[in-house]
């Protein structure tokens, strides 16, 4: 899963260069619509559906956030 | 704030859209964004085209265009109106009220009474609301409801947030006593506290529109926007939908006894696809009962999104047909207002251009 995520990101943002320790939100990486584009690709990519209430910023402020995230929204 | 009324029917839709049609692709150069980033997003929240009215022309202008259809077409008669209400955030003039100014236009009685309500994408059942209030009224037997707003003049061009989806548009709604008794239901409910998450900085009484308003500046996210331009808090708003509105309508579906099987269509405000596909997940409703096509066809026009949800997907459909919906609105306020009503057997539904 983790590759996937990364995989996503960086096809979506090529410009972020440490896509696994970036603080994606906290540095001002990503934006409210990176964030609306990442969320579609991972619903396709893991067949699921995220809670809209789970797209907040803290959720996808780290790699390890989002796999969380994507975790308690059934992707395996 | 829960409401409850009877003997109470829409007769009639009808949704006014300009003739004028922006597409997003055309405007894709304007925004401090990759192509490609564009794109991806146009597919994901349904940006395709939008409705846009031919500059000077207001609200009132769409309102009267529609009311003059009706009256030619005699689907509705000037002296039969005992109120009219327009719902508009963008209203001809601070004073007078721009129901009045259409009271004069329209050649309507003089006894009809007239008031206008700012609310945007609640306002659709806001104006039911108070439609319904009127017609407890012994002499009230038919309100017009208008919703309309023109808005498009007071986006930046250069906003990615907000020019992409939002049109113009009117609607005209008649509501009038029944014989049937049929349960109406709804609830709203209001959060001042967060009233600027959208928000027309500039231009009223408490920031008049100077020079220095005008200015067009970079917001942290590469959105171009002046002082006098609509700002919309998108992820607040977007947290907030997802949050309120599903239990509010799961709220009021349980506690008036009805499954969400029984309804045929949730017929929501339409302020992009993405965001109506998240509710009707939360919700567990299928896409066809909750349509979303609103935004990719004529943009969104605010209290107007409804009705033309109704004339655009139900259609004639609603000429011999009855159906039980669940109408939901939310946005501007912030307000989020959901109601359970039957609709059908109207003498008209349609979208004419203007």
């Amino acid at each position: 899963m983790r590759d996937k995520v990364v995989a996503i990101i960086q096809d979506n943002r090529p410009d972020i260069d440490d896509v696994e320790h970036a603080e994606f939100v906290t540095d001002g990486l990503l934006d409210s619509f990176d964030i609306v584009t990442l969320v579609a690709e991972f619903d396709k990519t893991f067949g699921i559906s995220i809670d809209g209430a789970d797209i907040t910023p803290d959720n996808f402020n780290s790699i390890d956030s989002i796999i969380e995230m994507l975790k308690k929204n059934g992707a395996q | 704030m829960k409401f409850e009324f009877d003997n109470k029917r829409i007769t009639g839709v009808l949704t006014v859209v300009p003739h004028n049609t922006v597409k997003f692709d055309d405007e894709i150069s304007n925004y401090n964004f990759s192509e490609k980033q564009s794109k991806k997003l146009k597919l994901i929240m349904g940006y395709e085209e939008k409705r846009v009215a031919p500059k000077g022309v207001c609200s009132s202008d769409l309102c009267e265009y529609g009311m003059n259809y009706l009256f030619d077409n005699n689907l509705l008669k000037r002296e039969e109106i005992d109120a009219l209400i327009l719902v508009t955030q963008s209203p001809d003039y601070f004073m007078p009220a721009t129901s009045n100014i259409l009271h004069g236009k329209l050649g309507l009685k003089k006894e009809t009474f007239c008031i206008d309500i700012s609310q945007g994408c609640s306002g659709f059942i806001i104006g039911l609301i108070q439609a319904f209030m009127l017609l407890e009224q012994k002499n009230i037997n038919k309100v017009v409801l208008l919703n309309a707003d023109v808005l498009s003049p007071k986006v930046s061009k250069r906003d990615r947030n907000s020019n992409p989806l939002i049109g113009d548009a009117a609607s005209i709604t008649i509501v009038e006593k029944s014989n049937k008794n049929e349960k109406i239901v709804a609830d709203i409910n209001f959060d001042g506290l967060n009233a600027l998450c959208l928000n027309i900085p500039a231009g009223g009484f408490r920031m008049p529109s100077t020079m220095e308003t005008a200015i067009i500046r970079e917001d942290e996210a590469g959105n171009f926007r002046s002082l006098d331009n609509l700002v919309m808090k998108g992820d607040d708003v977007f947290n907030f939908v997802l949050n309120k509105v599903p239990e509010q309508i799961e709220n009021l579906l349980s506690s008036n006894g009805v499954t969400k099987g029984e309804i045929d269509y949730f017929l929501c405000h339409q302020p992009n696809k993405f965001m109506l596909q998240k509710l009707a997940d939360k919700l567990t409703i299928s896409y066809e009962k909750l349509p979303n096509n609103i935004v990719e066809n004529f943009g969104n026009a605010s209290g107007v999104t409804i009705p033309t949800c109704i004339s655009f997907n139900l259609n004639e459909n609603l000429l011999n047909n009855e159906y039980k919906v669940c109408l939901s609105g939310f946005g501007i306020g912030l307000t989020w207002a959901s109601m359970l009503i039957n609709i059908g057997n109207f003498d008209f539904c349609k979208i004419i251009e203007y």
